[in-house]
């Protein structure tokens, strides 16, 4: 007698040695350490941070470890860990104008206040395959970088593109009302439609890299075009503040390094606007570029509607890219249909069978063309 | 793998607070969707963060918790909800349906009736039961508002049309309280008439979609139907190879590759408790 399937315990133990001996490999290697990861696979580590809402640089090489190197499931162990972590404040808003800039390029103006600094980036590398590496040699270039005679000296505040454009009232502004409202945490409070810009910054800003460049792309492609232009993308430490209620005055509590984006596209005016420049916004956790500029491009388009745009493609609809940005929503989403469906496809099945043999039956018409309509849950 | 520190059940007590408002809300206007600050809990998305979170919520040290998937208790998610439960709340388990005090349910409502102080507590992966026909938030929150469910009925009857019968077999959409239309889960059709005036407190989360419903106890329920098109259940010409029932879901398992199959009761205490009354009897 055939037995349903018992013993899913001991199946998901075993199921954790497995995996536990596919994350540590061969054995005679010696094992990765969490600081490895984190000074030499950086980039990752950034990507974790910025879409797990934490920045942790050890944690999220942790959850890099620990998941074998799938960022994916890296982020969603950061998000599981920062889940029930306590909220003890709001910081100040950063001034990202007196960031230490590591790195800053404008692709609008050749020359500006504080200079362009290419600074780390794999822009202009040739991708050719650097067999030194291999050999886990040093390549030529790898000379240490202080070593370098700075072109420059930077100046401790370097000005924003924006704000220089503004000077000549060619670029919107947005001021800062008096009674600056919190934004909505998207972490505590489920996403309501429609979502104001902060709300959407802050759902795009965790969302899922690849969705957004995707989306991002299709801008570029005719569906929505904004005429963009790299206004800046800069990368560097900000000092992170707070203002205790008890003290009244901002205090430092230590630096992040950020990647920021500032687009800058075309606008046509209205009949009660000039035309002049709107703005697109990114900014993401260590150095994620891509990311940053996907934001951007992504923001603009969503303010579609405030700027009285017309809403024809999926990047400009806020409840199509919110809705389906998260990695985590996305992934367990379609991965759960790998869970057991037995009653719902029993159910499917009773269905069917009932369809084709109304089918058999040529005196009743109604079976025909039919087929079954109804999509998973 | 060890069990960190954490609080009871889980979630912090801040966290609780909040979803129970949500649940308090739900259970003062029957089937309509609360929206709440659904966490990022340590199972994902789709295998039943929702119910989880909403188990988490209301299960005391004194609870007997029952996790079931697809009507078993032994199926690999069940399982784990079940185990994480152990570890984070170190409540008792059960199996059993009459000992649970609270039960954990992806798609299927036990068999035995439900019972005065019992909670169901359901996973739901797609709380908007109109998704699939508008699937803007801001447009099918409206047509709650306004009780505008034409959209729905209509669909009913584009089924009818076509096939000649309503060709949804699982997620049927019910109407609560004479008010809400509202998802039952992907339960069975089958399932379908247990919601009605049911003694227990029937629970749903939606974790991905952040979304808290409820059906109070002894609350009407009934599946969408037409006058001359009325609701059916599933039905099968055959009995369960384990315990005899005729009065169960049946899952069919294919036994062999030459077409061979056979019926057994999807929810496996049920099956198990008839296989142990049919054994006392026997000695």
């Amino acid at each position: 007698m055939y037995v349903a399937v018992k013993g899913g315990e001991t199946a998901i133990l075993n199921s954790y040695k497995l995996l536990a001996e596919q994350r540590r490999g061969d054995a005679a290697q010696a094992e990765l350490s969490v600081d490895q990861i984190r000074q030499q696979l950086k980039l990752a580590v950034d990507r974790v941070m910025t879409e797990g809402s934490v920045y942790d640089p050890e944690l999220a090489a942790l959850a890099i470890k620990q998941a074998s190197g799938d960022l994916v499931e890296a982020i969603f162990l950061l998000r599981a860990y920062r889940a029930t972590l306590p909220r003890l404040g709001n910081t100040c808003a950063l001034d990202t104008a007196r960031m230490q800039l590591d790195r800053r390029i404008s692709a609008t103006f050749k020359d500006l206040p504080g200079g362009q600094v290419l600074g780390p980036t794999y822009d202009y590398t040739q991708r050719l395959l650097d067999f030194t590496l291999m050999a886990n040699a040093q390549a030529d270039d790898a000379a240490p970088a202080h070593a370098l005679p700075a072109a420059t000296a930077l100046p401790d505040k370097v000005p924003r593109v924006v704000d220089l454009l503004n000077q000549e009232g060619l670029i919107e502004t947005f001021e800062r009302s008096d009674h600056d409202p919190a934004p909505r945490d998207l972490t505590r409070e489920p996403l309501r439609f429609p979502a104001d810009r902060a709300t959407r910054l802050q759902n795009i800003a965790r969302g899922d890299e690849g969705f957004l460049l995707a989306m991002a792309y299709s801008t570029q492609r005719g569906y929505s075009h904004s005429h963009p232009f790299v206004g800046e993308v800069r990368l560097g430490q900000v000092a992170v503040e707070i203002e205790p209620e008890e003290l009244g005055f901002a205090i430092s509590i230590g630096e992040m390094e950020i990647t920021e984006c500032e687009m800058v596209n075309q606008f046509a005016g209205s009949q009660t606007e000039p035309p002049k420049f709107t703005r697109g916004y990114g900014l993401a956790f260590g150095h994620s570029e891509r990311k940053a500029m996907a934001m951007s491009l992504v923001d603009r388009a969503l303010r579609a509607e405030e700027l009285g745009e017309a809403i024809e493609s999926p990047a400009q609809m806020q409840e199509f890219v919110l809705s389906h940005s998260d990695s985590l929503e996305a992934s367990g989403f379609v991965q759960h249909l790998k869970l057991p469906h037995y009653v719902d496809f029993q159910s499917e099945l009773e269905l069917v069978r009932k369809m084709r043999a109304k089918l058999s039956r040529p005196a009743d018409p109604a079976g025909a063309l039919a087929s079954a309509p109804q999509e998973n849950a | 793998m060890t069990t960190p520190e954490v609080n009871f059940a889980y979630l912090d007590e801040r966290t609780k607070r909040m979803i129970r408002r949500a649940i308090l809300k739900a259970v003062a206007i029957p089937g309509y969707q609360v929206p709440f600050g659904s966490r990022e809990m340590p199972l994902p998305y789709g295998w039943g963060t929702g119910g989880i979170q909403v188990t988490a919520s209301v299960i005391g040290p004194d609870d007997t918790l029952k996790v079931i998937d697809q009507g078993s208790d032994d199926t690999v998610n069940a399982v784990n909800i079940r185990r994480f439960f152990e570890r984070t709340a170190g409540v008792n388990t059960t199996t059993r349906t009459h000992e649970a005090t609270l039960i954990q349910t992806r798609h299927r409502i036990p068999e035995m009736p439900l019972t005065e102080g019992q909670i169901l507590v359901y996973q739901v992966p797609v709380p908007e039961p109109m998704q699939r026909l508008e699937p803007r938030e801001t447009e099918t929150r409206t047509l709650h508002g306004l009780a505008e469910y034409g959209l729905m009925h209509v669909k009913l009857y584009e089924d009818i049309a076509r096939y000649g019968h309503i060709a949804t077999t699982y997620d049927y959409p019910v109407t609560v309280n004479h008010r809400y239309i509202m998802s039952p889960s992907p339960i069975p059709k089958f399932d379908n008439p247990k919601m009605h005036m049911n003694p227990a407190l029937q629970l749903f989360g939606a974790g991905r979609e952040k979304r808290i419903y409820a059906v109070p106890p002894y609350t009407a329920v009934e599946s969408l139907a037409f006058e001359d098109h009325p609701f059916e259940i599933q039905k099968w010409n055959a009995v369960c190879a384990h315990c005899g029932a005729t009065d169960s879901f049946l899952d069919e398992v294919i036994t062999d590759d030459a077409g061979g199959r056979l019926h057994i009761c999807s929810d496996s205490d049920y099956c198990q408790t008839r296989q142990d009354e049919q054994a006392t009897e026997a000695a």
